[in-house]
């Protein structure tokens, strides 16, 4: 049984622990308003990029360009893997990197071989010690990204894509769905599979007047929309990450008042028997000295 | 014929969003303008500088690379990144054009560092450009 003094130090350190997950709570929700504008912030260019390229692409052969034909032969597959830098954000990373493992066994029960471009401490750590083929990793990078480093990382693939080095580019990232709901996904990301538009602004294409050719245009607009994606998932695990700690935390909080609550019962219980127990010792004292 | 509607859009945030007479913008055939009643025009945008009339006065803006639709007099810019000549910094536009150069020096190669280096000198060649120009 443990004693009075014990019990007391437990309750001072689920205290302490609390406030830590509180203190954690409210950062990751500062954090996450904060990622939550640049996501918004963003929405405006990607939505209207996928018009124009939509619009663009519609109706024209897709052999114009490398990029939007798909290899008859895929022997290997890149995939540029999404996690978060630090832990302590419940089953955010664990979830990410299991989708990212099956998909990976998927890939090589196929016959194919799978290299990882990993963005994220967690991910990193993870498929290092199981010894993956990592291309490259980036971490501690969050909050920092801006559209070059994105475009560089685009200009990487897509050398490498057209040297036949890798035959298929895909990403698996964590969407934000809402507060409570983000969820791994996947997205292919070369060869390019073009926003499909709605059959109805089919004319509408027809009238623009492209300078250079529409042709060109496109080719020069292909390498963005991979930057688009991937700006968009970056951003996205950004919000999700926050959104998971913060759930995480607000768990934890309240899981630490219910401990503190039970090791108060606890404490009030044992602090009562042992003042019963110390009430029987006297009487029990008395007892014998009036007897004798 | 009204006027156009000018919404220029950086994957950052939306940095004009409104009415304006004319616009004129740096494509990659050369340099285009914009009136009122513009026939549905899409083109990409090259690093120079972009300046429109918004009835009171004259804005001047630098830009990067993207592309721009036009349609239905509202022009939207979509580029990397974009900024006011008023709000760029002379010196240290100067500055970082000279820490460019130096970092490019006489390397000629492929790697992403070069490739890093000359985006970021030609974006600054540009900034000092269109800022010269406005003093």
């Amino acid at each position: 049984m443990a004693t009075l003094r014990d019990i007391l130090r437990k309750i001072g350190a689920v205290k302490k622990t609390q406030q830590i997950t509180k203190a954690m709570n409210m950062v990751a929700a500062a954090k996450l308003r904060t990622t939550q504008g640049r996501m918004e912030n963003f929405k405006p260019y990607a939505g209207k990029f996928a018009e124009v390229l939509g619009n663009l692409a519609s109706g024209m052969d897709p052999g114009i360009h490398p990029l939007l034909v798909k290899k008859e032969e895929v022997s290997c597959v890149e995939l540029l893997h999404f996690t978060a830098d630090r832990g302590l954000c419940g089953s955010f990373n664990v979830n990410t990197v299991n989708a990212a493992q099956k998909w990976i066994k998927g890939q090589q029960d196929n016959g194919r071989d799978c290299s990882l471009t990993l963005v994220g401490k967690k991910g990193r750590d993870f498929f290092r010690k199981q010894g993956a083929n990592i291309t490259e990793s980036h971490i501690r990078i969050y909050g920092m990204i801006d559209i070059s480093f994105i475009n560089q990382m685009t200009r990487g693939f897509i050398t490498r894509y057209l040297s036949d080095e890798i035959d298929e580019v895909n990403m698996i990232y964590t969407r934000f769905i809402n507060m409570a709901k983000q969820e791994p996904t996947l997205v292919k990301l070369i060869p390019i599979e073009p926003p499909q538009k709605e059959a109805e602004t089919e004319e509408k294409a027809a009238e623009y007047l492209c300078e250079p050719s529409a042709e060109k245009l496109l080719i020069e607009l292909l390498p963005k929309h991979i930057s688009v994606q991937i700006y968009n998932a970056f951003l996205q695990n950004e919000v999700s990450e926050h959104a998971a700690r913060m759930s995480a935390m607000d768990n934890a909080t309240k899981n630490c008042s219910d401990i503190v609550e039970n090791l108060t019962l606890v404490y009030n219980k044992a602090r009562q028997a042992a003042i019963t127990a110390e009430l029987m010792d006297i009487v029990g004292g008395a007892e014998a000295i009036t007897k004798a | 014929m009204g006027r156009l509607f000018l919404e220029i859009v950086t994957p950052e945030k939306i940095v004009v969003s409104q009415e304006v007479d004319s616009v004129v913008a740096p494509g990659t055939d050369g340099e285009f303008g914009v009136l009122p009643g513009h026939i549905h025009f899409l083109t990409g945008i090259v690093p120079g500088e972009l300046r429109y009339n918004t009835g009171t006065g004259k804005e001047s803006m630098a830009v990067t690379t993207g592309f721009a639709e036009v349609s239905n007099n509202k022009v939207s810019i979509l580029v990397d990144a974009a900024e006011k000549t008023s709000e760029i910094d002379a010196e240290r536009a100067r500055q970082s054009m000279e820490r460019a150069r130096e970092r490019l020096g006489d390397r000629r190669s492929e790697d992403i560092d070069t490739l890093r280096a000359e985006a970021a000198l030609i974006r600054a060649i540009m900034r000092v450009r269109v800022v010269e120009k406005a003093i």
